[in-house]
């Protein structure tokens, strides 16, 4: 029998306590003097004083970018990447080439997760074939595999067309499944839209994506989960317009849920003055005065996660002009980082473990993710140093890519450990 | 004057009257039998188009070989896309030749200042997408101060696809720089986002209605600037139909007689003749279309002086 104790740690940042794990399983939570020999024998002991201990983090929204673009990630780096965040399972979205889009497919990430075994890695399936957006993916199919997916997205893409919308939704009823929606309607926000609209786009001449593209998809959706009964989750929520639309349909008992990406949490549209790719992220960065709607939202509970949408670059694919160099910023290393430097005022670290392990691993229907720490659950577990402030490195990454908009920035609270079933897998 | 020329930010009003004082000694050239200057020469400029272009390349070849630089013309048409080549490693390729200076067109904005953080040589920006043209901007600003003697308390009125403009946005800044007062007209689909706020920062004035704009409803207008109107922009909604447009944003016939005479009336071209602007505007006495044109060869030569005769030669 392997055993790990973990001393004097602040449970969620409340109590503080031993926890003893064995096999895989915590086995016991409390003050180690009063507890038996096997405390005393366990084989690792971690000294956490003055550390804080969470529930392994889950990222419901990640780029793994395998197969298909294994230069710029792999499941095995991003995997890494992920621990070294403090995640214990990841949730890998379905625009890989292939695509997700088939039990095997499904099958088959599972299984690079599985051999990796940094995190849980799970397959997120298209909603469509190819990401089409036209025809249903083999949804059923993807949910009996031995994947047993429950979350289908198009992300990268939006499901536009109403009427494939809302079959996607009725047809997931059947096994508990959520469309992850990746709201953008493409006829106010075509591709080439790269920069909030408003009065930075206007100056800088680049392609407008206004708010407004993102917050019809959004209230058409919650529309279409009350008529049909179904959940829906809206991915990367950007725009207070958005957080209005999720608020209202909460409080009309929509089966409605939402993330935020730490980029919106913090970073606004001003970065692109200097056309530097590496700020370029779908949705785009917006305003302060979204980012102030998304952290109210977040911390009253309108928005349940907090996402990653960890995307990495080949280098050579952001060297291009900022309209065609590719979307996206990493994000899985430095995310609790960040939501604990932005958030902490109004958050304490309870409800940073909800929104970003309780909930998602609720909204995705991970079982043995998110739990409390307590006797009998799974040990997947974070370990936070709270006060160490740290100044962002992208070199220092363990993602293969280098598209980190926090590189130079000081954040604070840092993950020092982390634990799959007991395995330690970062620290 | 700074390394490069991407913005008309980089450019300060003392640097503006240098640069028009030495255009006016470039200009006076033109008129010469033998046009050559030896200020370049052994420099070598590469025009890096990566959209068509005529006039301006054509424009900045000219004023490089007057002043006996060689100067070569590269198409990179087939803007860079995330398959293709990447821009950074095109330019790098392309300067690693040897090149004291390197002019550069591209369809996408921002893509002059991305160079420029890439190499070591000056970047001159001869339009990157909706963004900027700043050569255009200063030979307007050069034909409007010979013409009307100073840009001081001036009202120029832009008129046209604010949009889609990089010429409109060039001229905001160095007309304000050189303390002319602007006004900007357009159909609000052709507005850019956030002109509100943007406006109210940078001190220009906005309307749709052109009637009132000429009539002097913000004073009286001393000059206009047509802007060009792409035909595509209907299939894009931006309004319905050519004849609409022209009715309320074209310099007509008669918003031509609401002007002051003397009014110089300014388009960068390539004008569509019976959209923006008519006939009879074009071809007025006060028309200064062509003036604009030799201007521009004067202005670029002013430019490529002032950023590539001071700098070593890469041999």
């Amino acid at each position: 029998m392997s055993s790990l104790l973990i001393k004097g740690a602040s449970l969620l940042g409340t109590t503080t306590a031993d926890v003893l794990v064995e096999d895989g399983v915590i086995g016991f939570v409390g003050r180690a003097a009063s507890a038996s020999e096997r405390v005393e024998t366990a084989e690792t002991v971690v000294d956490a004083d003055g550390l804080v201990l969470l529930p392994g983090l889950v990222d419901l929204h990640t780029h793994l970018r395998e197969p298909g673009r294994e230069d710029a990630e792999t499941v095995r780096t991003g995997s890494e990447a992920a621990a070294a965040g403090g995640y214990t399972s990841v949730l890998a979205m379905a625009n890989t080439n292939p695509v997700t889009d088939t039990a095997e497919a499904a099958e088959r990430v599972l299984d690079l997760g599985r051999a990796a075994g940094i995190v849980d890695v799970q397959p997120v399936g298209a909603v469509t074939k190819a990401l089409e957006g036209q025809e249903l993916a083999e949804l059923g199919l993807m949910a009996r595999s031995r994947a047993k997916v429950r979350v289908f997205s198009d992300d990268g893409k939006c499901v536009a067309d109403a009427r494939v919308m809302r079959r996607a939704l009725e047809y997931v009823k059947a096994f508990g499944g959520v469309i992850s929606q990746h709201s953008q309607d493409p006829s106010l926000a075509p591709h080439a839209a790269c920069c909030h609209e408003g009065p930075i786009s206007g100056e800088l001449g680049l392609p407008g994506w206004p708010g407004v593209a993102e917050e019809v998809i959004v209230a058409r959706d919650v529309m279409l989960a009350r008529h049909t009964g179904s959940r829906v989750h809206v991915a990367h929520v950007s725009t207070a317009g958005s957080v209005e639309v999720v608020r209202w349909a909460k409080a009309q008992g929509i089966d409605v849920t939402a993330e935020v990406t730490p980029h919106h949490l913090l970073l606004t549209t001003d970065l692109l003055r200097g056309y530097d790719p590496t700020f370029k992220v779908n949705p785009p960065l917006r305003p302060q005065e979204d980012v102030e709607a998304l952290r109210t939202a977040l911390a009253d509970g309108t928005i349940d996660a907090v996402a990653t949408d960890h995307a990495p670059h080949a280098r050579h694919d952001k060297e291009h002009a900022f309209v065609d160099a590719a979307f996206g910023m990493l994000g899985l290393e430095t995310a609790l980082s960040v939501v604990a430097t932005v958030m902490g005022e109004q958050m304490d670290w309870s409800r940073i473990a909800d929104v970003m392990s309780v909930n998602p691993a609720r909204i995705a229907g991970l079982d043995g993710h998110g739990r409390a720490i307590a006797e009998g659950q799974p040990a997947n577990l974070a370990l936070i140093d709270p006060s160490a402030s740290y100044v962002v490195d992208r070199n220092a990454s363990l993602s293969l890519s280098r598209n980190n908009p926090w590189h130079g920035r000081t954040v604070t609270g840092r993950v020092v450990g982390t634990w799959l079933r007991g395995q330690r897998t970062f620290g | 004057m700074k390394k490069h020329l991407l913005s008309i930010d980089d450019v300060t009003a003392d640097d503006i009257a240098a640069l028009f004082e030495t255009a006016a000694e470039m200009h006076d050239v033109q008129r010469r039998e033998v046009k050559k200057l030896p200020a370049l020469r052994g420099r070598t400029i590469i025009n890096l188009f990566f959209e068509d272009s005529t006039r301006t390349r054509s424009s900045f070849e000219i004023a490089g070989k007057w002043l006996s630089a060689d100067v070569i013309n590269l198409s990179a048409k087939g803007s860079s896309t995330s398959k293709g080549e990447s821009l950074r490693d095109t330019v790098l390729t392309v300067t690693a030749m040897g090149i004291d200076g390197l002019v550069m067109r591209h369809s996408a904005s921002g893509a002059a200042h991305q160079v420029a953080q890439w190499l070591d040589v000056p970047v001159i920006n001869a339009g990157d997408g909706m963004h900027e043209h700043p050569t255009q901007a200063l030979l307007d600003a050069y034909t409007l101060t010979r013409h009307l003697g100073t840009l001081e308390g001036k009202h120029v009125a832009i008129i046209g696809d604010l949009t889609h403009s990089r010429v409109f946005r060039s001229n905001i800044k160095s007309l304000a720089k050189l303390g002319a007062r602007v006004t900007v007209v357009a159909p609000p689909t052709l507005m850019p986002s956030g002109v509100g706020p943007w406006s109210a920062r940078a001190g220009f004035a906005t309307s749709y209605d052109l009637d009132g704009v000429l009539a002097g409803e913000y004073g009286p207008v001393d000059a206009v600037m047509m802007l060009r109107v792409q035909k595509e922009r209907m299939s894009g909604g931006y309004f319905p139909t050519a004849r609409e447009y022209t009715v309320g944003y074209g310099l007509t016939r008669g918003r031509l007689a609401m002007l002051q005479p003397g009014t110089p009336i300014l388009h960068p071209g390539p004008m569509n003749r019976g959209l923006e602007i008519s006939p009879d505007a074009a071809d007025a006495a006060d028309s200064l279309i062509l003036d604009q044109v030799s201007a521009g060869v004067a202005v670029r030569m002013a430019v490529l002086y002032h950023l590539l005769a001071g700098e070593e030669t890469g041999a």
